[in-house]
């Protein structure tokens, strides 16, 4: 039985549908992502699942119960948002103990020691009686993570967390969070418009687009059969073109570039050549005047002297060709 | 149980709803039945039967009374004008430029509302009258009494409201747009109209319906100064006061709400559209050196303070001098009150409801501005709330006075015990001076990120703890502000307490206006002395918290 | 977070120390006091009609502050068992505060307040008819027709015009210029009178009454010379006493208002003097009525004999010469008997009037015409 079971879940705000009938199951212990642009309701149905919002219908079950109606206080999740809304008039560990002080139960050094257990998961101990503003944005937003974790809470949601981070920060924690989510096996839903954030992060991704579900799949599964074109553009680049009257897709890394005529599909005009470091991402124009791009190594790309204004001749292997019925991109 | 219930009574929505309802409730008592007790008399006729719109078509068909409303429109709209591009230019003098003596400047634009409104009056007349002294200096060739009189005395009323205001929004900016500007090589102009002035408008907005709604339901100054020139609120005057005629003042009293109803539809048009918060990125602004800015602005500055020393100069030299104006002496003996205007118990009454008002007050409007901004859903209720929320602005002291009287002290109400007591004059205070309170509440509160409840309640801490834990100490600044407007207030307040307040317990702004009466000025203008020295004194404790906040804070 | 809550801690108590030591000296001032005043009122009661030595009564008054400190005193000598709680505001906001409390009086009695007022809440039938004691004594004139009086006129106050002499020196005017209403027509005081506003102002009322009265009811005589006027006025303002404070300040030349109010102006040493107009003067009286109430406090029947015993009328006669017994004085420096001055006032056609009058007054001087420089 999954773990969270999301039921034909529908949320109107006035007349605007911000969810249309959405279902999702999510196994316990993973981590899944839901990924799509602004606007496309992923955050609202984070906030359904936290019981932050309440949908017009549909039905919400967390571990076999009938949540649809449970406060968000009795759901038992631990949560962090992009902007940490750490408390900032408490310190680091007043942060973390702000919860567990609810647990009327509990001894006071219990819920000290617990606290200083989540900060040390999140490599904070000894920054533990600083005030929010005295961190850098990437220790408060453990600060965050430690806080949400701290109560031992049956899953984890995650709203956009990494986003108001700089490029490097962003990439270390992606590292760190998915590390604790694993040893701590716990549950983990994560909004995000990151599409590399969910690629490297999740187990499995929701992609979502103007309110329903696009595709749900593991990463792979998502770049490599991206089940539409919203998909298939959404996630990764993708070159597409048309062909005995379907629209065909293909990934730029597989397309292969030869300087030979022999064997090829199209001759590609070089408009520009954007070096990577190891990849070198040529930009061309296909006959037709369409854009298509490709990556090669920058080795072989030397070794083949490509330039700017040349031509190229590319061949689209058969395995790695998607088909869709002709439908506008 | 209905599934639609359920959703609406899952326990901790439960607790939000009683909350919500019960202060809606509570204003509603205190707002709109009173006001339903004069207004529906608004559709009587002389003998209490219904008259339908007679009274209106009456009140529309005389064209004297009639020309009031276009009077109001007039005074209202200059002294706005004035007391807004004055209050802009004020606090841009103080957040935006390098001048001198910034705290002091602070301090004196706060001079008005520290005092009785009838001391401008008294203070424009030596001013400006027909013997004031610029008007001999031959500074001022202007007749005083009647439009120009109201107008300056209504914008010196409202400057240190939109002045507030604008200082607040003002304060802060996002230093990184200057300097994007600054590269681009924008003009000082420029930076004004496309960075400066698009970043406010809410604040100019804001400002606008408060000061014209204040100018325009004013009465005081009117009174006093106004000569011949007749308003909205001098036609209620005349027709509660002068001719006893509670159906006419309670017309007049329906078309004073105009102007709110009308701030308030504008306020919904705005607000929905109005989603900019500060980035937390933003960087603190750099002002850069411009000595003839900085003389342009100090040289403002001085001259709007020195208007408002002069004003209280006088109540130094009337209340510390033997007989003003024949014998200047100095003398302490103007502070030893008759007793009979209430004497020098009436500073201690007056102190003692002040403070209570703004005890009472503060919480209830802190809750109040609570439940309209940080809970979800109960769209209808919360929209109601609002829009009683901007009603109090639009009342002027009397309609409130007046309709308290209907209302607590019939025999009927349970609430009649309160009649006649300490907690009548509470109440009508909080009520009067509920909507700029609730304005800075409001607004501070949507300062605050909106996760706080959402992370509280994940970790199942009740709203009220995360309340009192997180939201009351984040916004104590807004707190102090608002403890210290409901205390200046109604330190000064009459026009609505004169209905009200018991012959056992009398209190100092009234007693200044009977001692102004009888013509003992010496004793008024001591009174307002020890009314401004305590005003000056709540106002450097609350200076002085903000500064400790904002050390802490950093 | 704890240093914040220390702060704001701070600034609740020196508020909180401040409101203590309020109630601390509110406590223990005379006026304040308020303890065992229900038993006073219940041991008022037991005692009955004669010889009251206690209870508690509130009384709303138009008087002026330091008179009623003046009367009171000697009030509370004679009896010192019953505890007046007054409530002094103007003329307008007494009656409108009456008026707004009759479905639950709060007052006990009304004193010195305008007849003209006492008649609307007669109206209303908010008076208890009383004789009280010496009331034989009162001119007929001067209080209510009834055969048991619901008011008691105590003393009169008069159209007065109050002249700033320096300033009608400066118009090329002689103070024996201005003896009549006549005289205001003169074309140097064009816009140097001030008046009060008939519809805010009960003075302004009886100058108004008192000229239509005066030029012949019902005639358009008066109202063509109010009109006459009315190219002379400055403004009309919102308070009987004004006019004569604006003039003894020099914002006005002639305030029109009422003798004791300019009376006042020369006692405070400002540079003017008070003429009462030839024609004679418009006049209301300051008058006492019982309020009906569930329970009549016989103190404030006590209260009521005293406050027109010879007594009181010689305090009020320092104040106001005029007195409802005809046995008045004189205006210092007034050699006229002030009775004299009086016109034959129909103060039931005034309160029948009032409303067309100043509707009439209204649709042509009032707001159309702001002063125009």
């Amino acid at each position: 039985m999954p773990f969270l079971e999301i039921i034909n879940i529908v949320k109107k705000f006035d007349k605007q549908i911000a969810l249309s009938d959405i279902s999702v199951e999510i196994e316990k212990g993973e981590l899944v992502c839901i990924l799509g642009p602004s606007g496309c309701g992923k955050t609202t149905l984070l906030r359904i699942i936290a019981g932050l919002e309440t949908a017009n219908s549909g039905q919400i079950f967390i571990d076999g119960v009938d949540a649809t109606f449970l406060p968000a206080a009795k759901r038992n999740f631990g949560i962090v948002f992009q902007s940490y809304a750490l408390f900032p008039n408490m310190t680091v560990i007043g942060n973390v103990l702000f919860g567990l002080r609810q647990k009327k139960w509990m001894a006071k050094s219990d819920m000290h020691t617990k606290a200083c257990e989540a900060l040390r998961l999140v490599d904070l101990f000894e920054h533990k009686d600083k005030f929010p503003r005295q961190l850098s944005g990437g220790m408060q937003q453990r600060t965050a993570l430690a806080r949400a974790v701290a109560l031992s809470p049956s899953f984890l949601l995650l709203d956009e967390p990494l986003s108001a981070l700089d490029a490097k920060v962003r990439q270390k924690l992606r590292g760190e969070i998915r590390a604790i989510q694993r040893s701590l096996g716990i549950t983990t839903v994560m909004v995000t418009h990151d599409q590399e954030e969910a690629l490297t992060m999740a187990d499995r991704i929701v992609v979502m687009n103007n309110a329903v579900v696009e595709q749900i799949g593991t990463p792979r599964e998502i770049y490599n059969h991206p089940t539409n074109p919203f998909v298939a553009n959404f996630i990764g680049t993708m070159n597409f073109y048309q062909h005995d009257g379907q629209t065909c897709a293909i990934r730029p890394e597989n397309i292969v570039i030869t300087n030979r005529k022999s064997h090829y599909d199209f001759a590609a005009h070089v408009k520009a050549l954007e070096f990577k470091g190891p990849m070198t991402r040529v930009h061309g124009t296909l006959p037709d005047m369409s854009e298509v791009c490709m990556d090669i190594s920058s080795e072989a790309a030397s070794e083949m002297r490509l330039n700017e204004n040349g031509t190229v001749f590319l061949k689209m292997p058969q395995e790695n060709l998607i088909n869709y019925a002709n439908t506008a991109v | 149980m209905n599934s639609s219930i359920r959703r609406w009574f899952s326990r901790f929505r439960f607790w939000q709803f009683v909350v919500l309802v019960a202060v809606l409730l509570a204003f509603t008592v205190i707002l709109v039945f009173p006001l339903f007790s004069l207004f529906s008399k608004a559709f009587l006729n002389n003998a209490g039967e219904f008259a339908g719109f007679d009274n209106y078509s009456k009140y529309f068909s005389t064209p004297s009374l009639s020309a009031s409303i276009k009077n109001t429109l007039d005074i209202a709209l200059w002294s706005t004008l004035f007391s807004g591009v004055l209050g802009f230019l004020y606090a841009f003098a103080l957040a935006r430029t390098r001048i001198r003596w910034k705290t002091f400047f602070k301090y004196t634009a706060m001079i008005p509302i520290f005092i009785p409104t009838v001391v401008h009056a008294l203070g424009l007349v030596y001013m400006f009258g027909r013997q004031g002294v610029l008007t001999r200096a031959g500074l001022f060739p202007f007749e005083l009494y009647g439009r120009l009189g109201i107008i300056i005395s209504e914008a010196i009323f409202t400057f240190p409201q939109a002045f507030l205001m604008f200082f607040v929004a003002l304060e802060f900016a996002d230093g990184r747009l200057y300097e994007a500007a600054d590269s681009m090589g924008a003009s000082p102009l420029e930076k004004l109209t496309r960075i400066t002035l698009p970043e406010i408008k809410y604040t100019i907005i804001n400002a606008f319906f408060v000061c014209f709604t204040l100018a325009f339901t004013d009465f005081g100054a009117p009174k006093v100064i106004g000569g011949s020139f007749n308003v909205l609120a001098t036609d209620i005057y005349k027709q509660v006061a002068g001719q006893f005629n509670f159906n006419m003042g309670a017309v007049v009293g329906t078309l004073l709400l105009i102007p709110a109803l009308a701030s308030f539809t504008v306020d919904r048009l705005v607000s929905s559209k109005n989603s900019g918060t500060i980035s937390a990125k933003a960087t603190k602004l750099m002002i850069a050196k411009s000595i003839k800015r900085d003389a342009f602005f100090f040289c403002l500055c001085s001259l709007v303070t020195a208007f408002f020393l002069f004003l209280i100069a006088m109540l130094f030299v009337g209340g510390l001098s033997e007989h003003y104006p024949y014998n200047l002496s100095l003398t302490l003996k103007n502070f030893l009150f008759n007793r009979s205007a209430g004497g020098v118990d009436s500073y201690f009454n007056s102190l003692k409801m002040a403070f209570l008002s703004a005890a009472f007050g503060t919480a209830f409007v802190f809750v109040y501005a609570y439940m309209m901004e940080k809970i979800n859903g109960f769209g209808a209720l919360r929209k109601y709330g609002k829009l009683l929320s901007v009603l109090p602005l639009a009342l002027p002291g009397m309609v409130i006075g007046i309709s308290f009287i209907f209302f607590f002290n019939d025999r009927g109400n349970p609430l009649n015990f309160i009649y006649g007591t300490i907690a009548i004059l509470v109440v009508s205070n909080i009520l009067h001076y509920f909507s700029v309170p609730f304005f800075t509440a409001s607004g501070c509160l949507k300062k605050l990120d909106k996760e706080y409840e959402s992370v509280a309640s994940s970790m199942n801490v009740p709203q009220w703890k995360t309340f009192l834990r997180v939201s009351v100490p984040l916004s104590l600044p807004a707190i102090l502000e608002i403890f210290m407007y409901l205390f200046v207030n109604a330190m000064v307040t009459v026009s609505a307490v004169v209905f009200l307040y018991n012959a056992k317990f009398k209190i100092a702004a009234v007693a200044i206006i009977h001692m102004e009466e009888a013509g003992n000025f010496g004793q008024a203008a001591a009174m307002s002395l020890l009314i401004l020295a305590i005003n000056v004194l709540v106002r450097i404790l609350y200076e002085a918290a903000i500064k400790i906040i904002k050390e802490k804070r950093l | 977070m704890k240093k914040n809550i220390v702060i704001f801690i701070a600034v609740l108590m020196i508020a909180t120390v401040a409101v203590f030591v309020a109630s601390c000296s509110g406590t223990t001032s005379p006026t304040v006091e308020n303890g065992g005043s229900e038993t006073e009122s219940r041991a008022a009661e037991a005692n009955e009609t004669e010889g009251v030595a206690s209870g508690e009564i509130t009384v709303y008054t138009a008087l002026e502050d330091e008179q009623v400190e003046e009367y009171l005193e000697v009030f509370n000598a004679k009896h010192p068992g019953i505890k007046v709680n007054i409530y002094r505001e103007s003329t307008g906001v007494v009656t409108a505060k009456l008026l707004a409390e009759k479905s639950n009086p709060v007052a006990d009695v009304v004193w010195g307040t305008a007849a003209s007022s006492l008649l609307v809440l007669d109206d209303q039938n908010m008076l208890e008819p009383y004789a009280p004691e010496g009331v034989g004594n009162i001119l007929a004139q001067f209080k209510s027709s009834k055969p048991v009086p619901t008011w008691v006129g105590i003393d009169v106050w008069e159209t007065a015009f109050t002249i700033n002499t320096v300033e009608l020196e400066k118009l090329g005017l002689a103070v024996s210029d201005i003896s009549s209403y006549e005289d205001l027509l003169r074309p140097e005081l064009k816009g140097h009178v001030v008046m009060s506003n008939p519809s805010s102002s009960g003075t302004g009322l009886l100058t108004v009454t008192g000229l239509l009265q005066l030029k012949g009811k019902g005639t358009g005589t008066g109202w063509d010379f109010l009109t006459q006027l009315h190219e002379n006025i400055d403004q009309y303002v919102h308070s009987g006493s004004k006019p004569a404070k604006m003039a003894g300040a020099g914002e006005c030349v002639i305030g029109v208002s009422f003798g004791y109010a300019g009376i006042k102006q020369v006692r405070d040493g400002n540079p003017v003097v008070v003429v009462f107009p030839s024609e004679g003067s418009g006049w209301d009286l300051e008058a006492n009525a019982l309020l009906k109430k569930d329970s009549i406090d016989p103190a404030a029947k006590v209260f009521l004999d005293w406050a027109i015993s010879d007594e009181a009328m010689n305090l009020y006669k320092a104040n106001y010469p005029i007195l409802a017994n005809g046995k008045g004085g004189k205006y210092d420096g007034f050699s006229s008997d002030p009775v004299d001055q009086l016109i034959d006032n129909d103060l039931v056609w005034v309160a029948s009037n009032r409303e067309s009058v100043l509707y009439d007054w209204t649709e042509k001087f009032d707001g159309k015409s702001a002063p125009q420089k």
